[in-house]
């Protein structure tokens, strides 16, 4: 599949908007979704529907193999040793508050330290602020540098004997930054602390390997994958899995339930309580196969070439900065330019049919960090082009010419 | 009604520079709001004399154009307004941003009427009508000290 001319792929983009093409550059938020991926959740739901895992009957039984394929075409697009190492989750904010809650519950005490950086996505920060607040633990944070960047010595800096884990983001949904996950596990490794890793930008953007990575957790969302919403999935190193109190009760991650016991069901199952995201799952599966026609090389290299012809457009247009100068940038270019609010900058681009995200993209401490309140965003997925780059590049200055700045 | 004509002169003159964007000396009464969607925030500040009268109102606050031109404009003609009064023109704001197009109320002057009604095109986009209502709530929220923080998210519009 040649990623030029991949738009065609997407049915959203036959539509217009304010009469005008889209232009869709708010893939960090949420993806869009090909043909294939709509079409799979439709003969899911008219041919095949079934709930899986319980019944005996045909459709069951061939619903409950489509759900575990995609278990196993995910172990192998990010290289788990186990596909049950693979817990499908309602997304990645759940994925992170179950390894939160779980980890939490079990091997954190009072005066304990959990180390998260200044990039963090509130999804990454959120759900262990319930733990200050019902454990005493504490929360550090790594600094960024004045690129913006989190590297291993911020993180060791913050180290002390009462780390028990460490969470990181694998590329920041404001700046881009991608930070060095294999020297941070190592390290964190030698110290005895296992690694989350918020990998909701890094699945749909790098090439994932997790036995390399040996992160000890990876959150993954699927819908900015090209996939379905509802749906995350959580990575775990089996030894952890087992060794971690379940997260939510209820029908299908049980063993036997007496009245005066219960036992849990094995892997996965001991963490997907009650009737999962089927359809999501399953069409899923179309999303990887999409991923893997193209080629996460390719996808890289095209985003790549894309990344740095919008830095530079950026660069070259006075009064917009950009937010941050990461040395390993992925797809997204958070820019402010002065005089102008990210909120009407963002209202101007989409009358012109170009989709920004403005606000603080749920990055209010590291926005907070680098003295703004807001920020305009613009994010890359595989179906962009330098086309729509140069579009997203008119349209800023048509706002500079509504606001009257040079 | 299109892009120009809610960015019109009126509102980028305000939004770029907000009259009475300073600290009342000796207010009495004030009250915050803030939009935790976007980050816009704004502090309203009123000195009310013996009579109810509003003597001297000013904010703080950072946002958007529109957010900085509504509180702008408001603190402009709420100025020298009994509390009653106040509260009058608060809710024939508010009325014609969710569904009138004209300010009713009596208590303004034409060219007053037609400022606020600059406002009245952020019908036509609704992630941005609470940019506009902020610093309105916020007020009420001073006048009456009901609440200490408008959070634009507990609210209607």
């Amino acid at each position: 599949m040649n990623i030029s001319n991949i738009k065609k792929e997407f049915p959203i983009f036959d539509n217009k908007v304010h009469n005008n093409d889209l232009v869709y550059l708010d893939s960090a938020n949420s993806s869009q979704k090909p043909r294939v991926v709509v079409d799979r959740i439709y003969d899911f739901y008219t041919k095949e529907f079934s709930n899986v895992g319980r019944s005996v009957h045909y459709l069951a039984v061939a619903a409950t193999n489509l759900y575990e394929n995609t278990r196993t075409s995910v172990q192998k697009f990010i290289n788990a040793k186990d596909a049950n190492e693979i817990v499908f989750t309602k997304g990645a904010t759940e994925a992170i508050n179950l390894v939160a809650s779980t980890y939490g519950q079990s091997h954190l005490n009072e005066g304990d330290e959990v180390l998260l950086t200044e990039l963090e996505h509130h999804s990454n920060y959120v759900p262990w602020h319930y733990l200050r607040k019902s454990k005493g633990i504490k929360i550090k944070f790594a600094e960024i540098n004045e690129d913006g960047d989190i590297t291993l010595e911020s993180i060791e800096k913050k180290i002390t004997p009462r780390t028990k884990i460490i969470g990181v983001t694998h590329l920041s949904n404001v700046t881009g930054a991608i930070l060095p996950i294999k020297e941070i596990t190592q390290f964190a490794h030698s110290k005895n602390i296992p690694v989350l890793v918020d990998g909701c930008q890094g699945a749909p953007h790098l090439k994932l390997d997790m036995q390399d990575l040996d992160c000890d957790f990876y959150a993954i969302s699927c819908h900015k994958m090209y996939g379905p919403t509802g749906l995350g999935i959580l990575y775990a190193k089996k030894k952890w899995l087992e060794k971690l109190p379940p997260y939510q009760g209820g029908g299908g991650m049980i063993g036997e339930v007496k009245k005066e016991s219960i036992t849990y069901g094995d892997l996965p199952n001991k963490y997907e309580a009650g009737t999962m995201a089927t359809a999501q799952v399953i069409a899923f599966d179309e999303s990887i196969k999409f991923l893997n026609k193209i080629g996460m090389v390719n996808v890289i290299k095209h985003e790549k070439e894309l990344i740095e012809y919008g830095q530079e457009l950026l660069r070259k247009n006075n009064s917009v900065k950009l937010v941050g100068n990461p040395k390993k940038k992925g797809a997204v270019l958070s820019f402010t330019i002065d005089g102008i609010h990210p909120h009407d900058i963002a209202t101007i681009l989409d009358e012109d049919g170009v989709a920004i995200r403005a606000g603080h993209h749920c990055c209010q401490i590291l926005h907070d960090k680098l003295g703004l309140t807001s920020s305009a965003r613009a994010s890359l997925g595989i179906y962009n082009t330098r086309d729509d780059l140069d579009k997203l590049n008119s349209s800023i200055n048509n706002c500079k010419k509504i606001f009257e700045l040079k | 009604m299109n892009l120009k004509e809610l960015y019109q002169e009126i509102i980028l003159d305000h939004g770029k520079n907000p009259r009475n964007l300073r600290k009342t000396e000796n207010f009495n009464k004030d009250a915050k709001g803030y939009n935790p969607l976007c980050g816009d925030k704004v502090h309203i500040y009123l000195k009310l004399n013996e009579n109810k009268k509003v003597e001297d109102i000013s904010f703080e606050g950072e946002g958007c154009a529109i957010s900085m031109a509504s509180a702008s404009i408001m603190t402009d003609m709420i100025k020298g307004k009994e509390k009653n009064e106040v509260k009058e023109i608060i809710n024939d704001f508010l009325e014609m941003i969710k569904e009138k197009d004209e300010i009713k109320t009596n208590l303004l002057k034409d060219d007053e009427k037609t400022k606020l009604m600059c406002l009245s095109g952020v019908k036509q986009y609704p992630m941005r009508v609470k940019c506009a209502t902020l610093s309105w709530h916020t007020l009420t929220s001073a006048i009456d000290k009901s609440q200490n923080e408008i959070n634009t998210e507990s609210l209607e519009v």
